[in-house]
């Protein structure tokens, strides 16, 4: 039986990716942001699973204005890092679990979760930035990867009550995926933020520490905002922080922090990041 | 429009990408893509008017990207994210492109970032005032 045994949120602020490939990460801006990932380094180093369903959203680099899949599933043998006009990252190629995700395909769809199958597609920012943030610069990543792309640029997105449900149906389909495998489910994005029109620049502290309080505590509730109240106090382009429910949704009713950071400003963006892992392991059986 | 997509109206500032604009700014963002490629992006910069005459934008869509005003082509329907491709183009990061549509220089608006951001009081609501 496949199992999950953690999950983490970050940003994934592609400015990020720039100050780790260009070596600015001892400049005095970017220091306090990279010391607030020490932690989680070490952690995952000694956590390494053997997959990561990685949830983030593609920003115009896979997805063209032609096509827009709510929620897109890859299911290739690897993922290569996209070109987003400054040539691509230099940072290894993402190799997929093409098993793992071809089973999650067919329970989730059964489950009616009508996904998007995606097996040619090149990762942004959005999915490599959250992998250089945890694992650094290896030669090659020490995890598999299943990335779940998420439609959270034109609107609307997906509720956080139809993101949430996501990721309970997620946990059903890895707990009866045949395979011996450990899962970390990652949601990436966030935290508030906009970057667009005269209110660019929006940051709302309290408001992200609350998200993380409920995404913690009643991620039910925390389900339930309407689209309208997150970009009103986190930004239009706050509404990221919805693809955190998934990743909650798929690690059960109860959860342990064992982390959690917060940083303002990266770039345009409150950078936000916490560990979880399902509270008792045993309970792993319970929807 | 529903009132899904109207309430966002009433948030200062803001142009949240509806599929109604996403309809209106198609061409408008498959021109941003089309920048994605090298050899496009030395064809618009020797020539800007003629390369945007090859698509099949309104005047106003146009006019907007020669004067790089980032406010009237997400009101023309342009989303952040495939305008990027033209900043990307000029050399300009996200923070000095995103800058120009607060009407604040970039050391102001950088300082305003350092500072913890701009503050959500007076940017929640134009009917309520908040």
């Amino acid at each position: 039986m496949a199992r999950i045994t953690a999950g983490l949120t970050t940003s994934h602020i592609p400015a990020i990716g720039a100050a780790i490939d260009l070596g600015k990460t001892g400049e005095p801006y970017w220091k306090p942001l990279f010391a607030g990932y020490e932690w989680t380094k070490a952690w995952a180093a000694e956590n390494v699973p053997d997959v990561v369903i990685l949830v983030y959203n593609d920003h115009a680099s896979a997805f063209t204005p032609e096509v827009v899949p709510t929620f897109a599933l890859g299911c290739a043998d690897e993922f290569p890092p996209a070109d987003e006009g400054y040539g691509p990252r230099p940072v290894p190629v993402v190799r997929g679990h093409a098993d793992l995700a071809a089973h999650l395909a067919q329970s989730l769809i059964l489950d009616e979760f009508d996904l998007t199958l995606l097996y040619k597609l090149d990762v942004d920012h959005g999915l490599t930035v959250p992998l250089s943030l945890v694992y650094g610069q290896p030669d090659e990543w020490p995890v598999q990867v299943i990335p779940l792309a998420v439609n959270v640029v034109q609107y609307p997105p997906p509720t956080g009550h139809r993101c949430y449900m996501l990721g309970q149906a997620i946990r059903r389909a890895v707990q009866s995926f045949g395979g011996d495998l450990t899962v970390h489910v990652w949601g990436t994005g966030g935290m508030s933020h906009q970057l667009q029109g005269p209110r660019a620049g929006f940051i709302n502290s309290e408001f992200d520490t609350a998200f993380l309080n409920r995404l913690v505590a009643d991620p039910e509730g925390q389900a339930r905002m309407p689209h309208l109240e997150y970009v009103r106090e986190a930004g239009s382009e706050g509404i990221e922080l919805v693809m955190q429910l998934i990743m909650r949704g798929a690690l059960g009713p109860q959860v342990e922090e064992l982390y959690r950071f917060y940083h303002v400003p990266g770039s345009n963006t409150a950078v936000g990041h916490i560990v979880l892992r399902p509270a008792d392991p045993s309970r792993q059986e319970e929807s | 429009m529903t009132a899904y997509s109207s309430e966002f109206d009433d948030i200062p500032g803001t142009r949240v990408f509806t599929a109604q604009r996403a309809k209106q700014g198609y061409h408008l963002n498959q021109f941003c893509m089309s920048l994605m490629k090298p050899e496009n992006r030395e064809r618009f910069k020797a020539g800007e008017r003629a390369y945007l005459d090859e698509w099949p934008m309104t005047e106003a869509q146009k006019q907007a990207v020669l004067d790089r005003d980032y406010n009237a082509m997400l009101d023309l329907g342009g989303n952040i994210y495939f305008l990027a491709k033209i900043f990307a183009t000029d050399g300009l990061s996200y923070l000095q492109a995103v800058s120009t549509m607060t009407g604040m220089n970039v050391e102001d608006y950088q300082q305003m970032m350092l500072s913890g951001g701009r503050s959500p009081e007076g940017w929640r609501s134009v009917k309520d005032g908040t």
